[in-house]
């Protein structure tokens, strides 16, 4: 089992794309994985027959567990066979490589060819493959460590051509060169099961079913138990009038129907303004220390099918509206499909979860550690106001921001939401 | 432009700086009446006289000591040992007296000698004779080392060795004093100590060698060019001080390296190449650098043996090759 995410710790089997038998080429997709956080393809390490399935679709196995074994056709896989846990994941061992080095590609092997595998054998090179591949580490030469650092490439995407599968300079200028393979949307159909409920054993108890959970919902219960019990939460909340915010947003999408400006953008937004002048919000906790951050990069909770992402908007304060508008949009059409990378949903700087299209008025968030604090915001309603002793009705939109109090006390807290809401409620403040 | 042997350009390049400097004397054994074991001194007794070319017993560690002596008051003496294995006899004067001389006097004496002879391999002279001393003497701060390939190396070398007012160790090769190759014929022309020279350009594999490698990587090079790899042949000429910078930048632009040397592996100076390129150059390099020496065992004496104990073509195409992550 690979690593295909930063914080995975196992991965389910999704689907296999090869069934035993298939022949398969080194970096042709073998199986998708359902990680953590997104499904991910995983690519084959070696050219051969998939020999042997040993971890079944809907299964999980730990990081570095034996999943499958690739072979040569007729090559003996019984002592492999034999090592594979069958149910004891202890294991640790990544899907071998074939014990045979692949023959140099397009040309018949000669006998002096043949003779200098046989050599190599004997020099012992042969067993380097399998050595390289237990210990689990990439093998790569400096040179191509240093390009693949360089063009922000992932190692483990790349698969090496050189001694023992190392990955070397001309690997990287083939990874390079390929157009980046676009996983399709439509490539994750889930087994469809009518859902099929167990007695409870207590006589007139519900009845109920399990289901197992997926990646991301432990994933989430993980990290949310890393919030609410260690993160000293406090809850500060305010109304605002949301009529020239409103009134701003209708303004633009007049002018241009195309940037499709939404409410929620413009609180991304004037957020960001507000963080900027208040630096101390922008800001984690980090034990010894607290960082603050130099822009304002605002996650964005997207609901998904089986639970929640955020998206980051990096930066968000030196955008325009309708830069933020386009890539929030973006950002939450590939989080619906699982297609954000790592890096797209990570180290935010401050989260905004806005529930107010379910109708919801008022809610509390839970912080997403280690940032500093998470604004929930509700629906925008009319409701009566209280103005010069008359009652006027105005468009208001509740707010609750969650502070962790270990890095904001509630007079930052509250001075950060002053100007917040004195900037959403004027919006011309954003061009002044 | 004179096309000639490497054997007649170092005498040129005595010649010439006897008679441009009448500080500048040769001795040795068998350099006068005989006009050398290898003829490097032929003619030039009859030319200079018996005060500037000198016969000497056989006594290095003696005349070694004269040598040192007679720098320290101001000549410019070149000591010719019959070839260096023998100067393993007059190590003592080379490394204690000539190396440190200068710094243990506080600057007060500089070594202006010239140290040279055949090293390294010949046909069959067996272990005793066939040794390749580079590393040895390459390893004392106050000494200059200095290894030709070529009879234009050669001269310009020799007389920039000769000019020098540090010790220097010029090691020749027997095989090679046959070897031709054209040659300025300006009495000034010289060759500047610790810079290197690019034998041959390529993109692929930077090939490193010295002395007798060269040609023979050059062979290799012509071999590996039918087979589609390009190599870059680079000969330090001087082994210190040593140009790693010229070695650097190939590795820079080829990412893969092999060193060829004709003495021992271990505590080879190829051992320092590669430690100094891994120092400089390690985030360039995509194939671990590989090294072709001569066997780790005395010189054999039986033919069949000694050619499988030498580096040679086969031997460096074969490393190329696996660098090159085509076998």
């Amino acid at each position: 089992m690979p690593k295909l995410s930063p914080t995975m710790e196992e991965g389910q089997i999704s689907r296999w794309l090869k069934k035993e038998g298939d022949k398969v080429a080194m970096g042709e997709p073998l199986a998708e994985i359902d990680t953590d956080k997104a499904t991910m393809e995983m690519q084959a390490l070696a050219n051969g027959v998939l020999r042997k399935i040993l971890v079944n679709e809907g299964q999980a196995a730990p990081l570095g567990e034996l999943i499958a074994i690739i072979g040569e056709a007729n090559e003996d896989i019984a002592a492999l066979l034999s090592e594979a846990p069958a149910t004891a994941p202890a294991q640790k061992e990544e899907a071998p490589k074939a014990a045979e080095p692949a023959p140099a590609p397009a040309e018949q092997p000669t006998p002096q060819a043949q003779a200098a595998a046989a050599g190599a054998a004997v020099n012992g090179r042969q067993t380097a493959p399998a050595a390289a591949a237990s210990s689990g580490r990439l093998i790569v030469s400096p040179l191509a460590a240093r390009m693949a650092a360089e063009s922000g490439l992932d190692l483990r995407l790349v698969q090496g051509s050189g001694p023992g599968g190392r990955i070397i300079k001309k690997d990287i200028e083939a990874a390079l060169s390929e157009p980046k393979a676009e996983p399709s949307a439509q490539r994750y159909p889930r087994a469809v099961e009518p859902a099929r409920f167990q007695a409870a054993p207590v006589a007139a108890a519900s009845a109920y079913r399990d289901e197992p959970a997926t990646q991301i919902r432990q994933t989430i219960a993980k990290r949310l138990v890393t919030s609410l019990g260690p993160v000293p939460h406090f809850f500060l909340t305010t109304d605002i009038e949301m009529d020239r915010a409103a009134e701003m947003r209708r303004g633009i999408n007049a002018l241009d129907p195309d940037l499709k400006i939404s409410i929620n953008d413009i609180v991304i937004k004037v957020a960001a303004a507000a963080l900027i002048q208040h630096p101390e919000v922008n800001a984690s906790f980090q034990e010894k220390f607290v960082r603050y951050y130099e822009h304002a990069d605002i996650g964005v909770a997207v609901a998904i099918e089986d639970g929640l992402i955020t998206p980051v908007v990096r930066a968000a304060d030196q955008k325009s509206l309708s830069q933020i508008a386009a890539e929030v949009r973006e950002l939450a059409e590939r989080a619906r499909s699982k297609r954000l990378k790592p890096e797209e949903y990570t180290g935010a700087t401050f989260s905004i979860s806005n529930l107010g299209m379910f109708g919801i008025d008022e809610f509390t968030a839970v912080i997403n550690p280690p940032e500093g604090a998470i604004l929930a915001v509700g629906a925008m309603t009319p409701k009566p106001v209280v103005r010069d002793n008359e009652i006027i009705v105005r468009q208001i939109m509740r707010v609750t921001m969650s502070c962790d109090h270990r890095v904001i006390d509630g007079a930052t807290g509250a001075k950060f939401l002053q100007t917040f809401k004195k900037i959403l409620e004027n919006p011309l403040y954003l061009v002044v | 432009m004179s096309t000639i042997t490497i054997r007649e350009a170092l005498n040129q390049a005595i010649r010439e700086e006897l008679a441009r400097d009448e500080s500048v004397f040769i001795m040795g054994e068998e350099v006068a009446a005989y006009d050398g074991a290898y003829k490097v001194t032929k003619g030039l007794l009859h030319e200079f006289g018996p005060k500037r070319v000198i016969d000497t017993p056989i006594t290095e560690l003696g005349f070694a000591g004269l040598g040192v002596g007679a720098a320290m008051v101001g000549l410019r003496p070149i000591v010719e040992f019959m070839t260096f294995n023998f100067s393993i006899l007059a190590t003592d004067q080379i490394i204690n007296s000539a190396a440190k001389m200068l710094y243990m006097s506080g600057g007060q004496f500089k070594i202006p000698i010239v140290f040279r002879g055949p090293g390294g391999s010949a046909f069959q002279v067996s272990s005793q004779h066939s040794q390749a001393l580079e590393s040895w003497y390459a390893y004392f701060p106050g000494l200059k080392v200095v290894m030709p390939s070529t009879p234009a190396d050669a001269k310009g070398l020799l007389k920039s060795a000769i000019r020098d007012d540090d010790p220097v160790i010029f090691i020749e090769q027997e095989r090679m004093y046959g070897i031709k190759g054209e040659v300025p014929d300006d009495p000034d022309f010289t060759i500047p100590l610790g810079v290197a020279d690019i034998k041959r350009e390529g993109t692929d594999v930077t090939i490193v060698a010295r002395s007798l490698m060269v040609p023979v990587a050059l062979k290799a090079a012509d071999e590996l060019e039918k087979q589609g790899v390009s190599c870059e042949v680079i000969d330090p000429r001087t082994i210190r001080p040593l140009d790693i910078d010229t070695i650097v930048e190939s590795v820079k632009k080829t990412n893969r390296v092999v060193l060829a040397e004709e003495s021992h592996p271990i505590c080879g100076v190829n051992a320092e190449i590669s430690m100094q390129i891994m120092e400089r150059a390690f985030d360039y390099l995509d194939a671990p650098i590989k090294r072709v020496s001569s066997a780790d065992v005395p010189m054999p004496y039986a033919k069949n043996l000694e050619d499988l104990a030498v580096p040679d073509v086969n031997k460096i195409v074969a490393a190329v090759r696996e660098v090159a992550y085509l076998d």
